[in-house]
């Protein structure tokens, strides 16, 4: 698995319902590069963030990943907006389960949860979390498998201010080691990204 | 491999303690059964020749009632976006989930039939053969039930919805079913030519329809 990654889009677009949100969008991330997503609501950031992830059908244009013409799934992580937490299970065993699916290993997943204060918590059902300890839980699925590109949808909603250092950390880290990192964020997070890239609402017809 | 594994572990594990899957399937299996009788009178042997009928047609019933949750939970949570951009393709991903339904609603319904049996006077004899064509035929059950389950993601009140797309799906297997444990309980004709087009209809469930599921959730997920 490669640690360094670049990610570049040419051209793409983007329409949902009918309504084109973003036309001709291009952009180049390096090893090491992160990309800052900024726009008001409604202007397309998590539908980039879904496209890049093959989540949503591109409508025009391209997206390259690390060597490949299609980003493959074992080159990135995806945060979303929801948290794909199972609140039967305990935290310990959502993060096994994460470690086994995408097959990493779970010394990342140890270090996330003392990095977060979780590990206190491990042993409860993942049901009685607070929202923003949910929020942790899921931002531990970016150490539970080791992936050079990260796309993370708004990484800080409903996180404290030491949550969202450790995230900030997190993140520089990620970089410095030649990841590359995708971010959607209202909040201003402290690292230096290379690229910013500003989405409009586009007026409707 | 070890991701399958632990995908189909975590689904086991979450219909035991999300509670409500198995117990209600069972519950009502039992209830339709039991009622049964209650509405045709105590006709011994008019209950023994419809048993199999009936045996069958609760099960498909009973197996419908926690088919929406296959991918419904998933969904709603946002385990889906994470199970969609893993290593797995979706198609392994669909049929592990369909497998997972199996394990818990199938063969337990199965393991209880024989017991519904004695309420309808089933003949003692056909019993190894209702357990062996229900077990054979479920998989069909389950994996063309994760079709409809993936069609209605995201709707509201699927369930209802569910039942009419994917009932129909279910009279061959129903037929097949149906003729195995009656030539079981009459003994005139051989139970074991219908028994294997029950088990030919599973397997070929089994590889047809994760294809079907996983192009429905792509469309779902969008």
């Amino acid at each position: 698995m490669p640690q360094t990654a670049s990610l570049a889009a040419h051209e793409i677009s983007c329409q949902r319902g009918g309504r084109l949100l973003f036309a001709d969008l291009s952009f180049a991330l390096g090893p090491g590069e992160g990309l800052l997503v900024t726009g008001p609501n409604g202007a397309g950031k998590t539908s980039l963030l879904r496209i890049i992830a093959g989540l949503l059908p591109l409508h025009a244009g391209r997206i390259e990943g690390g060597d490949e013409s299609v980003p493959l799934p074992e080159l990135y992580h995806y945060v979303g907006h929801l948290n794909g937490i199972k609140s039967a299970l305990t935290l310990r065993e959502n993060a096994d389960f994460w470690v086994d699916f995408l097959e990493g290993d779970s010394s990342g997943v140890e270090e996330a949860f003392k990095r977060f204060g979780l590990i206190e918590l491990e042993d409860l059902p993942a049901g009685l979390l607070s929202a923003g300890q949910k929020r942790k839980l899921a931002l531990t699925r970016l150490f539970a498998a080791k992936r050079p590109i990260w796309l993370l949808d708004e990484p800080s909603v409903s996180l404290d201010t030491a949550s969202v250092k450790v995230l900030d950390e997190a993140i520089a880290q990620h970089l410095a080691q030649g990841g590359v990192a995708v971010v959607a964020s209202h909040t201003p997070l402290k690292v230096k990204f290379a690229h910013e890239l500003k989405l409009k609402l586009e007026p409707l017809p | 491999m070890k991701g399958a594994w632990a995908l189909l572990r975590r689904d086991i594990v979450l219909s035991w303690r999300e509670g409500g899957t198995i117990g209600t399937a069972l519950g009502f299996y039992l209830v339709v059964v039991a009622i049964t009788p209650l509405g045709l009178g105590p006709d011994l042997n008019l209950l023994s020749r419809i048993a199999p009928g009936v045996l069958w047609v609760a099960l498909l019933l009973a197996s419908l009632l926690s088919a929406d949750r296959i991918f419904h939970n998933d969904y709603e949570d946002g385990a889906l976006d994470v199970l969609a951009t893993g290593p797995l393709p979706l198609e392994l991903v669909a049929a592990l989930k369909s497998l997972a339904h199996w394990v818990t609603t199938g063969i337990p319904l199965a393991l209880l039939a024989p017991v519904l049996g004695l309420l309808l006077n089933l003949p003692i004899d056909a019993y190894p053969l209702l357990v062996l064509a229900m077990l054979a035929g479920m998989p069909a059950v389950s994996f063309v039930a994760a079709i409809g389950a993936s069609l209605t993601l995201g709707l509201r009140r699927s369930g209802v919805l569910l039942a009419l797309l994917v009932l129909p799906l279910y009279v061959p297997v129903l037929i097949f079913g149906v003729a195995t444990v009656s030539a079981a309980s009459v003994g005139l004709a051989s139970p074991w030519p219908p028994f294997l087009i029950l088990c030919a209809l599973s397997l070929a469930s089994i590889v047809l329809a994760p294809i079907a599921a996983a192009a429905a959730l792509r469309t779902a997920l969008r």
